[in-house]
């Protein structure tokens, strides 16, 4: 089996400079092997740290220490320590990201928006994943800022899963969606798996967590210190 | 990774009598990057887009143009006739008031062609349909190609000014607030606009701007500025995340939330 994203030893503290440099540590010592075809679900309570650990794995939040090794290309690359511009590319091949909330482009359709993150910039392919997610048509020409909760997150999974990376950061894909459109994504979740892809997601709802996840890692909430 | 950079600073500085404007800044870009500078007023954003683009010298520091055919130019070293060169073909300048680069007195089309002539173009049928292109891309009705500028609303100026700097094709562009001063629903135009052109003509650009939200939507990097020192560089939403500084987190979370 192939190692796709290995986490060694990664630690994170917030210093709240606003606060007097009030520090938090969040993670300590975490370790993490994904390999190609699995999927590793993040659990713990709220608060434990979680999202900081998946943000952190996509370099949107930054590793006070440890390596973050992603297989980008062939080679192990750091992205804990890669300068700006690795983390651009990485991100852009290899580690797709998917957030809880669509972060909106004014006037950008949302065809446009998930054609944009396809590596051939495919309407076609968009529009395909779009009707899949039970996007009708009439609203692929309209920017999703007016949409329902539930729209904009099939939006932002479309986006996420168009874009072919043999690695998947899920942040909760399917908070807002209803049951029938749960299992169109665990669907999903389950067809990258069999292409290969590395997935590590944090999934509240504990039926979708059990259908899609190999394995849980334990994200155990660290004392405060002041 | 082994591509090099479109232009380098290494320790800029300048006083502005006992004011320190810029302190030992170093900078990078690489083709097709856009690179957004914020801080507050007076932070020294402006000075340092006017350093890097050769509009005004440091007190010491070097800055470094790679030019098409891989030859490096000391920016604050070249003949000013090949400066002037450079900022009529391979470089563009978009200024917040469109009105400090457009030609009041002359047509729409004159404004976005007389770049075109500078550059050397001599036919006048394919500088007219060049103009009547960048009106369409900027998405100026094309039939108001010889209306006089002063008939434009403020939204339509920026944009014929977008229009008259990337003509040419300039493989980098320094852009000072493009969108301050203009409504949000313009501002919101203007930016999926030069979002779009960006990213399909490749062009490398150094942004100015006070505000993140605009940083955050175009800038693949940021580097955070204040009292003429970088405190702070990285991702884009690295920085605006996860920022390191107790002045960039003072600026990010100072940010209303609409």
């Amino acid at each position: 089996m192939v190692p796709m994203l290995q986490v060694d030893s990664l630690e994170k503290q917030f210093t709240l400079h606003l606060r007097g440099g009030l520090s938090l540590p969040v993670l300590h010592g975490v370790n993490l092997t994904v390999h190609a075809g699995e999927c590793v679900a993040l659990s713990g309570p709220s608060g434990a740290g979680k999202s900081t650990l998946l943000r952190s794995l996509y370099a949107n939040y930054r590793a006070d220490a440890g390596r973050i090794l992603i297989r980008h290309e062939g080679e192990m690359v750091d992205i804990a320590s890669a300068p700006p511009r690795t983390v651009v590319q990485v991100r852009a091949k290899t580690l797709g990201y998917v957030s809880q909330f669509l972060r909106v482009v004014p006037r950008v359709p949302a065809l446009d928006i998930v054609a944009e993150a396809a590596p051939d910039r495919s309407q076609e392919k968009a529009a395909a994943l779009l009707h899949r997610l039970n996007i009708p048509t009439r609203l692929h020409a309209l920017p999703p800022a007016t949409f329902s909760g539930g729209e904009q997150q099939r939006v932002n999974l479309a986006r996420g899963f168009i874009g072919g990376h043999p690695i998947l950061l899920l942040d909760e894909p399917t908070a807002s969606l209803d049951a029938a459109n749960a299992d169109i994504v665990i669907a999903m979740i389950t067809e990258a798996k069999a292409r290969g892809v590395a997935i590590v997601g944090i999934f509240h709802d504990a039926e979708v967590r059990n259908r899609v996840a190999d394995r849980l890692l334990h994200v155990a909430p660290l004392q405060d210190a002041a | 990774m082994t591509e090099e950079t479109l232009l380098s600073a290494r320790g800029l500085s300048l006083h502005f009598g006992k004011v320190p404007a810029l302190v030992n800044v170093d900078a990078d870009l690489w083709p097709g990057e856009v690179l957004a500078v914020v801080g507050e007023s007076g932070s020294g954003k402006t000075t340092l887009l006017n350093v890097l683009s050769g509009r005004i010298r440091a007190d010491s520091g070097v800055t470094w143009y790679r030019d098409p055919q891989s030859r490096l130019h000391d920016v604050h070293a070249m003949p000013a006739p090949a400066l002037r060169a450079l900022h009529r073909s391979d470089w563009g300048f978009v200024h917040q008031n469109p009105r400090d680069n457009l030609r009041m007195s002359v047509s729409a089309g004159g404004n976005v062609g007389e770049r075109l002539m500078a550059a050397g173009n001599r036919h006048y049928g394919n500088i007219r349909e060049a103009a009547i292109d960048w009106l369409a891309q900027v998405e100026i009705d094309p039939a108001r190609v010889d209306d006089m500028p002063r008939t434009f609303s403020g939204g339509m100026l920026q944009r014929l000014q977008i229009a008259r700097t990337l003509v040419t094709h300039p493989r980098l562009v320094f852009m000072d607030e493009p969108t301050g001063g203009l409504d949000v629903s313009v501002q919101a135009r203007l930016l999926d606009l030069i979002r779009s052109l960006v990213a399909r003509l490749n062009i490398a650009v150094v942004l100015v701007t006070h505000d993140l939200a605009v940083a955050r939507l175009l800038a693949h990097r940021i580097m955070v500025m204040q009292r003429g020192e970088v405190v702070e560089t990285g991702l884009t939403d690295q920085v605006l995340d996860d920022p390191q500084h107790a002045y960039t987190q003072l600026l990010v979370s100072s940010v209303l939330q609409a």
